[in-house]
Parts: C-alpha cells; sequence; structure tokens
C-alpha cells in the first residue's frame, strides 16, 4: 500500500476535491453541531454508548453464540467467516444455488472491505450497487472517500456528465432532482428483477436476532425486502445485547453522521416471515482481523465504531487529502486507527501518523473511542515494527540531550549560528520539509535558561547595570 | 504562591521572550517563580512519534523535577497537556488557565496597542481545556482590540513530527490558517503554544504577511 504521505502529495494536487470536500464536510460538521446541542444529554448518551460497547466487547463470544441460536431459531442461517475470502465465497454460493448473475446490493463498508464485488465478478456474479453515490462510483470505475458520503469527492457537474456518458444520454440537468430521478429509472426494473439482495448492517441484536440499518435514501429497504433472497454481511463487533439499546444508537447515529435528528429509513428483520419480505436469509459473521484487534486492550476500543463518520467530517487532514489517501474503505481518524489494526500494523505503519493529534475527532465520537489516544499506541506499534535508522537514531540522540540540562544546553549553543539570523530560509534535509513552505524563527539569542542564570548570579561587572539585584531561588 | 516554571525544551530555545514574559507577569503579581534548571523536555515529542521508551525515561525525569511543586507554569498548553493527561499530574497548568482558573486574575495590568487575533490551539482547546481564559485576558488589556478569527478551532498543521513527516498536508493546513488570520487585518496572532506559534509564524513569515506570531504571554508582560 502506498503510504499516506505519498498519496496525500498526490491528492492535495487536486484543488478541485479540495473545494468539494470543504464544501461538503463544512455543511454536514454545522448540521451535526445543531443537532447534537439540542440533545440535553448528549454527553451521558455518548457515555451509554460507550459503556454498551464495552460490554459488547468483553463478552463478545457469548453475545455471538446467543445472536446465532436467535437468527436460527426465526429462520436463518448463520454462517461464519475468518476472513474476506470465507465471506465473498458464501455469497458467491447463495447466489448462485438460486441461479442469479444479479445481486443488488445496499451501501456497505463491510462488503467494500472484503471486496465482495470483485469476488462476486470472478464468480460471473454482477454486484449492482443501489445506493446513488455507491452507484456513481461503480459506474465511473472509481471508489469510496468517505464513509457516509462515498461519492463527496465529486460535485454535481461531475455527476451529470458522468450520467450522460453511461445510465442517461442526453440528461442536461446538474439539479439533485434530475440525477436521482435519472438512477430511479435505471434502478427501479432491476431491483424488481433480483433475486438476491445483499446487505451490511448496522446492528445486530443479540437478544432476539434482529438485525438494524439505517439509510436515508430507501434503496436498502428495496434491497432487503424485494428479493426473495436475502444476505446480511455483518463485522462480529456490531453485536448489540438487547433490543432496548438500539434507543441509545438510534439517537447518536443519525446526530452524529446526517445531523438529522433521525434518519429516513430505518429498517429490523428478524429472521424470515411467512408470506412477507425475503423467505430465505443467510447472515454471514465475519472477522476479517477483528479478533486480532480485540486482543489489544488500548487498540479495541476502535471497534466501538458505528461508522458514523463525524470523525471524517471535522478531521484538518482527512478536509485536505480527502478519503483515498488513507488507502483503505475506513478513511479519516477512525481509519488511521482501524485499517493498521485490521491488516497488522506493518501493512499501514504511516496511517496512525497521518494525524495532527488535534482531537477534534475524539470530541465528536459518538462512542467515545479516544481515537488520539489510540494513535499513540499504535505509532509506538509501528516503530517497533518498522525501524527507520535515521529517524531512530535522530530520536534517541534527542533524548539522549534531553536527559542532561548540560547536553542540553551544548545543544542550544549549537544552534548559535542561526539564532543570529533575522530569519532561516532553508535547512538542510530532512528540516528542509520545513522550509520548504516555511520560514523558521530563528533561536533565542540568549536561551531562557541562560537568561535565568544570568539573572540569578549576575556576572560581578554587570551586577551594578543590570536591574536584577533581587536573588532568586534557583532550585527546587 | 511559589510556583515553578516548566519552560519546555522549545520555549527554552525558541521563546526565551514568552518564558520572560511569564515570569514577569507572574513576579507583578507578587508570587515567586522559581526555575529548577535540571529541566529539558517532557517527552511529548518521543511520545507522539512512537518511542515510547525514550518518552519512558523523559517522563520520569519530568515527574521527580516537577511533581514536588504545589504548582507548575509552563507557556505551551501541549506540554501541559501531556504531563496533566498523560502523566497525570494535576499540579501542572498552563499560564492563563493558573492566572483565570487558580488565581482569579483577569486583568494582568497589561496594555497593548493594536489589533490582535486568538488562535486557539488544539491542545489548549481540546486537551487541557483552557476555555475562554485566554481572552478574558486579552479582553483585559489596555489598547488591545481582540478581533475573532475565522475558523478559530481548527488545527494549524503543526503536530510535531507531523509537519516534517506529511509536510505537504500541514502546509496546506498552514496555508488555510495564514488566510483566515489575514482575513481579521490583525497586526499579531497569539496564542498559547510556541510550537504552533513557530508554524503559524513561519507561514506568516514566508509569504510576507503584515501579522506576527506573538506568544500570550509577551502581550500580558508588555507595559
Amino acid at each position: 500500500m502506498t503510504s499516506f504521505p505519498e498519496a496525500a502529495r498526490v491528492e492535495l494536487q487536486n484543488d478541485q476535491l479540495r473545494a468539494n470536500l470543504r464544501n461538503a464536510t463544512d455543511t454536514i460538521r454545522a448540521k451535526r453541531a445543531r443537532v447534537v446541542a439540542e440533545v440535553p444529554d448528549w454527553e451521558a448518551l455518548r457515555d451509554a454508548g460507550r459503556a454498551i460497547k464495552e460490554e459488547v466487547l468483553a463478552r463478545l463470544d457469548e453475545y455471538l453464540a446467543q445472536f446465532e441460536s436467535a437468527v436460527e431459531a426465526a429462520g436463518g442461517v448463520v454462517h461464519w467467516a475468518r476472513d474476506a475470502a470465507e465471506a465473498n465465497a458464501v455469497v458467491a454460493e447463495v447466489a448462485r444455488s438460486h441461479g442469479a448473475d444479479e445481486v443488488v446490493k445496499m451501501k456497505s463498508l463491510t462488503t467494500d472491505e472484503i471486496e465482495l464485488n470483485a469476488a462476486l465478478e470472478k464468480a460471473g456474479i454482477h454486484a449492482l450497487e443501489t445506493d446513488f453515490a455507491e452507484l456513481i462510483l461503480q459506474l465511473d470505475g472509481d471508489w469510496s472517500s468517505h464513509i457516509l458520503v462515498p461519492a463527496i469527492h465529486r460535485n454535481r457537474s461531475e455527476i451529470r456528465d458522468l450520467f450522460a456518458r453511461t445510465i442517461a444520454p442526453g440528461i442536461a440537468s446538474n439539479e439533485p432532482a434530475a440525477l436521482a430521478e435519472a438512477s430511479r429509472r435505471y434502478l427501479r426494473k432491476r431491483f424488481l428483477d433480483a433475486r438476491v439482495g445483499v446487505s451490511g448492517a448496522n446492528f445486530g441484536i443479540a437478544e432476539t436476532g434482529t438485525i438494524c440499518i439505517v439509510e436515508s435514501e430507501g434503496n436498502g429497504r428495496m434491497c432487503t425486502t424485494l428479493p426473495p433472497v436475502l444476505v446480511t454481511v455483518l463485522g462480529i463487533e456490531k453485536l448489540l445485547p438487547r433490543f432496548a439499546d438500539l434507543e441509545v444508537f438510534l439517537q447518536l447515529l443519525p446526530r452524529s453522521s446526517t445531523g438529522e435528528r433521525m434518519n429516513p429509513y430505518t429498517s429490523l428483520w428478524t429472521g424470515v416471515t411467512d408470506g412477507d419480505g425475503p423467505q430465505e436469509l443467510h447472515v454471514v459473521l465475519l472477522d476479517n482481523g477483528r479478533t486480532r484487534v480485540l486482543a489489544d486492550e488500548m487498540g479495541r476500543q476502535a471497534l466501538h465504531c458505528i461508522r458514523c463518520s463525524a470523525c471524517l467530517n471535522v478531521c484538518p487532514v482527512y478536509s485536505r487529502t480527502g478519503g483515498h489517501a488513507y488507502g483503505s474503505v475506513y478513511p479519516g481518524p477512525i481509519g488511521a486507527i482501524l485499517t493498521p489494526q485490521l491488516r497488522g500494523i506493518e501493512n499501514a505503519a504511516s496511517l496512525p501518523f497521518a494525524s495532527t493529534l488535534c482531537g477534534a475527532c475524539y470530541d465528536v465520537c459518538p462512542v467515545k473511542i479516544d481515537i488520539p489516544r489510540v494513535l499513540l499506541h499504535l505509532r509506538a506499534k509501528a516503530v517497533e515494527a518498522k525501524s527507520a535508522p535515521a529517524e531512530a537514531a535522530a530520536l534517541h540522540v534527542a533524548a539522549w540531550t534531553f536527559a542532561s540540562p548540560r547536553r542540553f544546553a551544548v545543544a542550544q549553543r549549537l544552534l548559535a549560528p542561526l539564532a543570529r539570523m533575522r530569519v532561516v530560509r532553508r535547512l538542510p534535509w530532512p528540516l528542509s520539509r520545513w522550509t520548504a513552505t516555511r520560514d523558521l524563527r530563528p533561536p533565542a539569542r540568549e536561551p531562557f535558561r541562560t537568561w535565568w542564570r544570568k539573572r540569578a548570579c549576575p556576572p560581578p561587572a554587570r551586577r551594578s547595570s543590570s536591574g536584577y539585584t533581587r536573588r532568586r531561588a534557583v532550585r527546587a | 504562591m511559589r510556583i515553578a516554571l516548566f519552560i519546555t525544551c522549545i520555549g527554552d530555545t525558541f521563546f526565551a521572550d514568552a518564558g520572560r514574559a511569564t515570569v514577569r507577569v507572574l513576579e507583578r503579581l507578587g508570587h515567586e517563580v522559581v526555575f529548577p534548571e535540571e529541566q529539558t523536555c517532557c517527552g511529548q515529542m518521543h511520545l507522539n512519534s512512537g518511542y515510547a521508551r525514550d518518552a519512558a525515561r523523559l517522563r520520569r525525569r519530568f515527574e521527580r523535577i516537577f511533581g514536588g511543586f504545589d504548582a507548575v507554569v509552563s507557556p505551551s498548553s501541549s506540554c501541559v497537556g501531556t504531563a496533566r493527561e498523560l502523566y497525570e499530574m494535576e499540579n501542572v497548568f498552563e499560564l492563563s488557565e493558573l492566572l483565570v482558573r487558580r488565581l482569579g486574575v483577569e486583568d494582568v495590568g497589561a496594555s497593548f496597542a493594536g489589533r490582535v487575533t486568538y488562535h486557539p490551539t488544539c491542545h489548549s482547546l481540546r486537551v487541557t481545556r483552557v476555555g475562554d481564559a485566554p481572552q478574558r485576558l486579552l479582553r483585559n488589556v489596555r489598547g488591545l482590540e481582540l478581533v475573532e478569527l475565522p475558523r478559530a478551532d481548527e488545527c494549524c498543521g503543526f503536530g510535531g513530527t507531523f509537519a516534517i513527516k506529511n509536510a505537504e498536508t500541514s502546509s496546506a493546513m498552514l496555508a488555510d490558517k495564514c488566510d483566515a488570520i489575514a482575513e481579521t487585518g490583525a497586526a499579531v496572532c497569539t496564542a498559547v503554544d510556541g510550537s504552533c506559534l513557530l508554524q503559524i509564524g513561519g507561514g506568516l513569515s514566508r509569504r510576507g504577511a503584515p501579522a506576527r506570531a506573538v506568544h500570550l504571554a509577551e502581550i500580558l508582560a508588555s507595559a
């Protein structure tokens, strides 16, 4: 995988991308702030959300077994998948067994994570994305750059041009309603013809075996109710112990993600029901690295994530680079802590460093994932896993210097030539990376400690002329 | 009150003026300032860069040197954040929060002519949570016109080694911050962290902007 700094360098060249992102994230950010402010017990809700997720992770084995029994009791079939290949094979086999050469899919990060579409394509099955933004990306061979708004990097004129080339020849308007109508016309018949629907899940209820999805467009409800067969792929961390826990999360999620008090569509289904909806339900419980994350006491809070994307929208790094730079379906701050854990730190070692530790993500996280703290934890792991000899040498020398005030004072004296300059415009590598775009304030001509010492023990010659005659304690 | 000054490695080396100003402000208010000369760095740079063992050694030094004081003051909210939030040392305070929250002072008797905008640094906002203590102090400075900074709570892009490792992203963030400062027409952008002022000041200077980056302590010390 390309390192974050390299990928970001490319993305930063794209002014259109940055403008699109800025507009979109500003809008969602303001909406979120408004609707969160009107909830008097928001902080208590966050605490409750975190506590429930901690409970799930602490007893995940029990809740998974309970969920499996409940789904099966309600007439569903449960499959366990250790990794992407196993999960994809289950979905392909279900589709094949029903003779389907196309499945309709709702927006699902989990199926993006396992690259389900590509796997199905290899099995001769087309996966049709029915979410408006996912459809845009699929038509253009592009990929998601935001958890909630996958085509956030595209504006409406770009979308109109794409539709004109693909599903709606001759479309002239770039109005949202016209673009939505074009996609509706394209999708409707295929919804009705589909034999198999594929979904992800926002929540799975251990107590009842119920699956819950929240969405805005209604395409998800069509995918989960029209085809006679439904396959739901669910990360094992998505469980909630009790049905009543939805009360907390259905308040936290829409306000955090779209800035709405309530999302337009909330679908809940439990197993299969005679004469209503799909008559065959398959639930794929996916690990794909999650148990490895679970084993890390500090890092496991990344599994609390409910994929709201509030952290992306407030992230100063994400809003400059966009999502593609993160090289994963999970971009932004949550991606920076989740991807290295799911894939192994050695495979995404630059991601934990893709943050200024500004803390904006932690403040908005509805389940209080302490992202900055996990970033620090993963940085230490990255340094252990991947040696960078020059950097390590520099930091060890710095630590050695800081271990002694005498050595530190010597280091300060070595900077004296810079201190005589008015402004520092060029420095050698790697500090040239600073001076490429910024000047450096010259070090103080007299470091603070030198001034303090002179003031505390003025040299005799200067004593009379200096204003400081009182002797002050210099040691604790 | 007897207060130990933690100048920080960046403050000692680059912002000695802000250190002297901190001493002046506190002494003017009748407090005794001491400077434990053993001090160097709190270890934040190593901690943030993933060098946990080096950081742990620096942490032990820091705790040994500053653990015994009733109050430690520092002109850097970021280093205070490391000490208080990560090392759990309750006796360490950023200058403005010490003045406003602990000592109950909002008017330090300073005068500073000109239009000033305040950049709330990330760690002062979201780690040490100094709130509006800096603005309260600034509003009481004679002759100072405080103007609001657009998108004030957004990071300037410093982030320690982030500024080097992710230099392009850091610079893109800085460019937006410098634009926001230019919009205010302020002659001075002030903040409570030397590290962020190094970044903002460096950006302003490179583009030849009329605004300068000045540490809050220096404004509070001017008479």
